[in-house]
C-alpha cells in the first residue's frame, strides 16, 4: 500500500495563509499581570465584617473554655474512673476528657486563625520584585582591598612563628572537649564477659523464688531462673538479670543431638541464656515439640536440642549454655559461669 | 424396763450409754456411708471409661492408635491426663480437621458428658494432669497485678502483653486469649497443648495460675476496660502509628483541601 492510495479527504488540511492562519501576538510570553482584585462580602458590608469578627472571637472563646475544661477534668476525674462511651467502649474518663478538651482548645485556635485570615485580613495579592544578588564591582574591589590591607597589617605572611603557633593552639583546643567525653561513664571493662552465675549458685525459680529441683521440671515445660542471692529489690537487679537471665527446659536425653549439651545438662534439663546473640532481645518463644526458640525482634531461631544452634535469622552464634548439676540438697545448681559472653557480639569479644 | 430404769442413776450408766451410742454410730457409718459411695464411684468410673473407650474408637483411634499409643499421624496419649483431653476436645481443637502446622480452635462437637468420658478413658491409660475443679481455676479474689507480672515474664513473649496472640515459626502461632474460659486457660498452662510449653504446678503453683487467669480476664475480652479508648488490636506502636498516619494525616489533608476549595469572595467565579 503506497501513499498515493490514501483518499485525499483523510489527509490533514494544508497550512494555508489565506484561511486558518494563526494570529501571532507581538510578545507571546508577555506577563498577563495579576487578575483584578475581587472584594469579599466582608470588604463591602461592614455588618458582615462584624459577623466574621464575632465568629473568630467565638472560636477563640471556645478554645479558652476548652482549656478551662482541661484543667477542670484533670482536677475532677480520678485516674481509675472508667465510663462507657460509644463507640470506644469502656474508657478512662480522665484520658477521654483530657484528650477531648485539649484537642478542642488547639483546634479552635487554628480554626479561628484561619477564619480571621480568610475573611478579615487583607487579601490583595502583591508581587514583590526580585533584586540582583550579586554585589557591584566597586563593592567587590573595596572588600578585596580591605582584606589585603588587613592581612598585610597583621603580619600573617611575614611573622610565620606567630601564624604557626596560632594554628597549633587552635588545633589543640578541641582536644580538651574530647578528653571530657571520658567522664560520660565508667568503661565496661570485663563486665560484658561475666554474669552472676558461678559454681555452686542455685537456680532460683523466678515465679516462686524457691530453688528449682530437677523433679519440678517436667518434659516440655518452660521455666525461668535467676542466680541465688539476687532479688528483685536489688538496686542493680535489672543490670544483673539482663546478663544472667536463664531459660530452663527439659528434653528427653535421647532427643539431644549435641554431645556437649547433653554433658552439660542434668538428666535432660538444659539451661540456656535468655538473651539473643543478635542484638540482645530476651527470647523465650519456645516451641516444645520442635525445641525451637524464636526471637521476636528479628526472627532468629535456635534449636535447643542441638546446642542452641542458629537455624534461621541474623544471629551470629549459638545461645550460651550454662552447665548445671544437683547439689547435696537436691536442688539444681550452676557448675560455673557461662563459658562465653552472653548476648550480642561486641568489638573485643573475639 | 423397770430394771433398766431402776439402774439409770448407777455411776456407770453414763459410760454404758456413751459406749452404746458410739458403737451404733460407728456401725451405721461402716455399714452405709464409705462402702456405698466407693462402690458407686467405682462403677460410675468404670462405666465412664467404657463409654469413653467407645467414643475414642470412633473419633480418635485413627490418628492416636487403637490403644492411645500414637501413630505417625498423632502423638501418644499415654500420660497426657484428663486435663489435656478436656482442653483439646473442649475447645474443639480435637478431633483435628486436617493435619497441618497447628490445629485451630473450632466448634465443639462433643457434649461435656462425652468429653468427661473420653477424659476418663485417656486418664486410665496413664497418670497425668487431672481436669481442674472450679476452686482451682476460678479467678475470684486473685491478685491481678501479680498476675500481670507473671503473664509478662511467662506468657507475653508469645501471646502479646494483653493476650492478643502472635506468630511463631512455619505457620504456627500463639492464639488470641480473648473469650477463653478460665478452665481452659488453666488446662493450657498445666498441659502445654501442641507447641506451647507447659507450666506445671511444681514451677508455677495453682495460685499463680489463678492470678494469671484474673489478669487475662482483666485486660482481654468484652468486659475488659480499655483506658486509652480504641485499642487498635493491642499491637502497640505499629498499628497506632499506621492509624495516626492514615487517619490523622488524612483528616488534616481533608481539612486543608476543604479550606482551599471554598472561596471567600463575594462573587463566586
Amino acid at each position: 500500500m503506497s501513499s498515493q492510495e490514501i483518499p485525499e479527504e483523510n489527509l490533514p488540511a494544508e497550512q494555508d495563509t489565506a484561511h486558518g492562519a494563526v494570529k501571532v501576538l507581538d510578545d507571546p510570553f508577555a506577563d498577563p499581570g495579576l487578575p483584578p482584585h475581587k472584594p469579599r462580602i466582608q470588604d463591602i458590608d461592614e455588618r458582615a465584617a462584624r459577623r466574621s469578627e464575632r465568629a473568630v472571637a467565638f472560636m477563640f472563646t471556645l478554645s479558652m473554655l476548652a482549656t478551662v475544661g482541661f484543667i477542670a477534668s484533670y482536677v475532677i476525674f480520678p485516674v481509675d474512673k472508667i465510663v462507657y462511651i460509644w463507640p470506644f467502649g469502656r474508657v478512662s474518663a480522665l484520658n477521654f476528657s483530657l484528650g477531648l478538651t485539649l484537642g478542642a482548645a488547639l483546634f479552635f485556635i487554628g480554626a479561628g486563625a484561619v477564619h480571621w485570615a480568610r475573611t478579615l485580613m487583607s487579601d490583595v495579592e502583591i508581587a514583590d520584585e526580585r533584586h540582583p544578588i550579586q554585589a557591584s564591582p566597586e563593592t567587590k574591589a573595596k572588600v578585596m582591598a580591605d582584606f589585603a590591607a588587613g592581612a598585610a597589617e597583621s603580619g600573617m605572611g611575614r611573622r610565620k612563628l606567630i601564624r604557626n603557633t596560632m594554628f597549633g593552639a587552635l588545633t589543640l583546643v578541641p582536644l580538651s572537649g574530647i578528653v571530657l567525653l571520658r567522664d560520660m561513664g565508667p568503661l565496661p571493662e570485663k563486665k560484658l564477659r561475666s554474669t552472676l552465675w558461678a559454681n555452686g549458685k542455685q537456680l532460683i525459680n523466678m515465679n516462686t523464688h524457691e530453688p528449682l529441683r530437677p523433679e519440678d521440671v517436667a518434659v516440655g515445660s518452660l521455666t525461668f531462673a535467676m542466680p541465688e542471692g539476687l532479688t528483685e529489690h536489688d538496686h542493680d537487679f535489672q543490670v544483673q538479670i539482663a546478663k544472667a537471665a536463664l531459660m530452663i527446659v527439659r528434653i528427653q536425653p535421647e532427643d539431644i543431638k549435641d554431645k556437649r549439651e547433653l554433658e552439660w545438662s542434668h538428666e535432660g534439663i538444659v539451661a540456656f541464656s535468655k538473651i539473643c546473640t543478635h542484638v540482645g532481645c530476651p527470647i523465650s518463644l519456645y516451641e516444645q515439640q520442635t525445641h525451637h526458640v524464636l526471637c521476636p525482634c528479628h526472627q532468629s531461631t535456635f534449636d535447643l536440642s542441638d546446642g542452641a544452634r542458629v537455624i534461621f535469622g541474623p544471629a551470629g552464634h549459638a545461645l550460651p549454655q550454662l552447665r548445671i548439676g544437683v547439689n547435696d540438697k537436691g536442688n539444681l545448681e550452676a557448675l560455673g559461669d557461662f563459658d562465653e559472653p552472653v548476648g550480642p557480639a561486641f568489638w573485643e569479644r573475639g | 424396763m423397770k430394771k433398766l430404769s431402776a439402774r439409770r442413776r448407777h455411776p456407770l450408766a453414763a459410760v454404758v450409754v456413751l459406749l452404746l451410742a458410739l458403737a451404733a454410730t460407728g456401725g451405721l457409718y461402716a455399714a452405709f456411708a464409705p462402702a456405698g459411695t466407693a462402690k458407686a464411684d467405682e462403677t460410675a468410673q468404670s462405666l465412664a471409661i467404657e463409654e469413653g473407650k467407645k467414643l475414642y474408637a470412633v473419633g480418635c483411634a485413627s490418628c492416636h492408635g487403637t490403644g492411645g499409643q500414637g501413630t505417625t499421624d498423632g502423638p501418644s496419649l499415654v500420660g497426657v491426663g484428663s486435663a489435656a483431653v478436656d482442653f483439646q476436645v473442649g475447645t474443639g481443637r480435637m478431633p483435628a480437621q486436617q493435619p497441618g502446622a497447628q490445629v485451630p480452635k473450632k466448634k465443639v462437637i462433643y457434649t461435656q458428658a462425652e468429653i468427661d468420658q473420653l477424659a476418663a478413658y485417656i486418664a486410665s491409660l496413664g497418670a497425668g494432669p487431672i481436669t481442674p475443679t472450679e476452686g482451682q481455676y476460678s479467678p475470684d479474689g486473685a491478685d491481678i497485678a501479680r498476675g500481670g507480672d507473671l503473664f509478662r515474664s511467662n506468657c507475653a513473649q508469645c501471646h502479646n502483653f494483653t493476650g492478643e496472640g502472635g506468630a511463631l515459626t512455619h505457620g504456627k502461632y500463639a492464639p488470641n486469649l480473648e473469650g477463653v474460659s478460665p478452665k481452659h486457660l488453666y488446662e493450657a498452662m498445666q498441659t502445654g497443648p501442641q507447641n506451647m510449653p507447659s507450666f506445671p504446678d511444681t514451677t508455677m503453683p495453682e495460685k499463680e495460675k489463678k492470678d494469671i487467669i484474673a489478669y487475662v480476664q482483666a485486660v482481654n475480652g468484652e468486659k475488659a476496660d480499655s483506658p486509652g479508648g480504641l485499642s487498635l488490636g493491642g499491637l502497640g506502636p505499629v498499628s497506632e502509628g499506621l492509624f495516626a498516619w492514615v487517619f490523622g494525616l488524612g483528616a488534616l489533608i481533608a481539612v486543608a483541601v476543604w479550606v482551599a476549595a471554598h472561596t471567600a469572595k463575594a462573587k463566586k467565579s
